[in-house]
């Protein structure tokens, strides 16, 4: 756990950090966010001494970081900083090995370890390691960069905006990424950013700064519903409720669908789910593959012969994985026109649905809130 | 790379063959600077061998190279470390300000306090050639980016680890393109010594200005040429090797 306490950090008669308090749980990813210049990066590096604050103690684990040698201390945090810093003159296994080095590993060790963590980075490390930092492509050395800091096995992961350097769409793949990883290592992670997407999708909590002071500590979810003032509701800006639902897994909304396989009698079918208040069948083949959909009321009212009624989809433009976020559900069934999508698990196999209801059930959370 | 490698061995072999066959076969000198200059009764200095003026001049020139090497490079890292900074900009202005100075001028101001001979030249010598490597280490040492110098403090490098892992590493080129520069210049200012008695390759270039003959310029001038090439290839490889060696110290 990491724990600042009434953290101030002056320039002459600037103040970049002002009297900060902040709680930091163990494994839990937590964003500080906020435009430039309002100090997150200052606070970052006052955790691990890269700056001295003017006033004010970090507490790691309880004990006071000011009671360590900082090369010793920063040895035990990994540190992932802007625009990477890789080591030009040292091959990229060497870049990754600096820390254990510093600790004084024995060499089997560390290319042992170098290699773990090139397959948790998804590199290979027989072709990466002996190769330079500038043949490596920008997503590729920003992944060698959180591999470096990984290199010890800290239990700490300082972050600062460990993704600017990149575009967008290599932003967003490695920020999966990230979320991948940390589900499986559980850091405690400070990470700064001074982009709300970014911190919505890997924060547990995210830390709202403003001219050195805190204006919101929330979840992501509370800070988009409810947020606290004006500079709040304005940096995350008007489509907050949209940018909310990226924070929403399909599985937390998804319900059992209806589902009859082709083969089967589709009028006996379509009449008990309309009982039920289902409008939608599902039609799946004999490997139970999803074919398509059925329009119920229209069965009923109009008795079709059976090939007509099966509106056959496209299911890999259509349907969702259930780990997908709400966001992209949403963004198919305005693509699509429909109001309805099928939750799918990797082979296909339909395994529930989402409807546009149920996402306007979390948007209007959103609406009732903070005005001006 | 071995290519480059093998091709700095070969031309460093060469002009070390050249340079010692033309110093230890006087008889050379005497059928080419005879053919050159046919009405000069005396083609070669007469007063001193050329091993032994070319001993002189080699020692003239590492005294003071090596001690402008260790202070230059020191002073260089010093000013550039946390604690030397404020006196960086001066030392930066005044080496530029002190090579304007021509190395005669501190031989004439040198003599009447220490006296003739090999010491005031020494000092002209370390003064002039210490310039180069200051300006160069400082160079050198400013030129990687602070955010390497940020990140390696942030894995948890003590300040002498920084130096010596990254700073170092990544100015050495330049480090030693300042070494070589002020080493190359070294061998060819060293000739003024003789004016006041230091001996060296200067006696023949100086003797033969006086005696209006351009045959003992030429010997002169041509072993002191050869001797800054030779010296400029062993630098040159000492770089490569030392380069190599600081990279496998990471």
């Amino acid at each position: 756990m990491i724990k600042l306490i009434d953290i101030t950090k002056k320039y002459g008669e600037f103040t970049a950090v002002d009297d900060i308090s902040l709680k930091v749980k163990q494994g839990e990813v937590c964003v500080l966010l906020g435009p430039s210049g309002c100090g997150k990066s200052t606070t970052l590096k006052i955790i691990n001494r890269m700056l001295e604050p003017s006033n004010g103690n970090v507490l790691i684990e309880g004990k006071n970081v000011r009671d360590f040698k900082p090369e010793l201390l920063r040895r035990k945090i990994g540190y992932v900083i802007q625009y990477v810093g890789l080591f030009p003159h040292m091959t990229v296994g060497e870049n990754i090995g600096i820390v254990p080095k510093l600790l004084g590993w024995e060499k089997v060790k560390i290319s042992r370890r170098t290699e773990q963590l090139f397959t948790l980075i998804g590199l290979d490390p027989g072709f990466y390691s002996n190769k330079y930092p500038h043949e490596l492509s920008g997503g590729e050395a920003q992944r060698i960069g959180v591999a470096r800091a990984l290199a010890a096995d800290p239990p700490i992961l300082l972050m600062d905006e460990p993704f600017g350097a990149v575009d967008p769409l290599t932003r967003e793949i490695l920020q999966t990424e990230f979320v991948k990883i940390q589900k499986e290592l559980k850091k405690t992670v400070v990470f700064v950013t001074h982009d709300l997407e970014e911190a919505i999708r890997v924060a547990v909590r995210i830390v709202l700064m403003q001219k050195g002071r805190i204006v919101q500590h929330d979840t992501p979810e509370n800070i988009l519903a409810h947020p606290k003032n004006k500079f709040v509701h304005d940096f995350i800006g008007a489509d907050r409720a949209l940018k909310r639902l990226s924070r929403f897994p399909v599985s937390n909304i998804m319900r059992e669908a209806p589902v009859v396989k082709s083969s089967d009698d589709l009028f006996k079918a379509a009449k008990s789910v309309d009982k039920r208040g289902f409008r939608f069948l599902w039609v799946i083949d004999e490997n139970e593959e999803l074919l398509g959909w059925i329009d119920t009321t229209r069965l009923i009212r109009n008795k079709e012969k059976k090939e007509d009624v099966i509106t056959r989809i496209p299911v890999s433009r259509i349907a969702v994985r259930s780990d997908f976020t709400c966001k992209t559900a949403l963004s198919r069934m305005l693509a699509e026109g429909i109001k309805v999508v099928p939750v799918v698990d990797e082979n296909q196999k339909i395994i529930g649905e989402i409807s546009l209801a149920d996402i306007e059930k979390i948007t209007e959370e959103v609406a009732h809130t903070w005005q001006e | 790379m071995a290519g480059v490698r093998i091709r700095s061995w070969i031309s460093l072999i060469v002009i070390a063959g050249i340079f010692l066959f033309l110093i230890f076969n006087m008889s050379v000198w005497q059928h080419m600077l005879g053919t050159i200059f046919p009405n000069e009764s005396e083609v070669v200095y007469p007063r001193a061998q050329l091993p032994q003026l070319l001993r002189e001049h080699m020692i003239l020139v590492l005294a003071s190279s090596a001690a402008a090497i260790i202070t230059g490079t020191s002073i260089g890292i010093l000013v550039t470390r946390e604690r030397g900074r404020p006196w960086l900009g001066i030392v930066s202005d005044m080496s530029s300000l002190a090579q304007t100075i021509p190395p005669v001028a501190v031989l004439a101001l040198a003599v009447p306090s220490i006296g003739f001979g090999f010491k005031p030249t020494v000092l002209a010598l370390f003064l002039y050639s210490i310039l180069p490597i200051i300006r160069n280490t400082i160079t050198g040492i400013e030129s990687v980016p602070g955010r390497l110098i940020e990140a390696a403090l942030g894995l948890g490098m003590k300040r002498s680890q920084v130096l010596f892992k990254v700073e170092l590493p990544l100015s050495i080129k330049l480090i030693m393109a300042g070494i070589r520069t002020s080493v190359v210049i070294n061998v060819g200012t060293a000739t003024v010594g003789a004016v006041v008695g230091a001996g060296g390759l200067g006696t023949p270039i100086i003797s033969g200005l006086v005696r209006e003959n351009p045959a003992f310029v030429l010997e002169g001038a041509i072993t002191a040429a050869l001797l800054a090439l030779f010296l400029d290839q062993i630098l040159a490889r000492t770089e490569q090797s030392l380069s190599r060696s600081l990279e496998k110290t990471t």
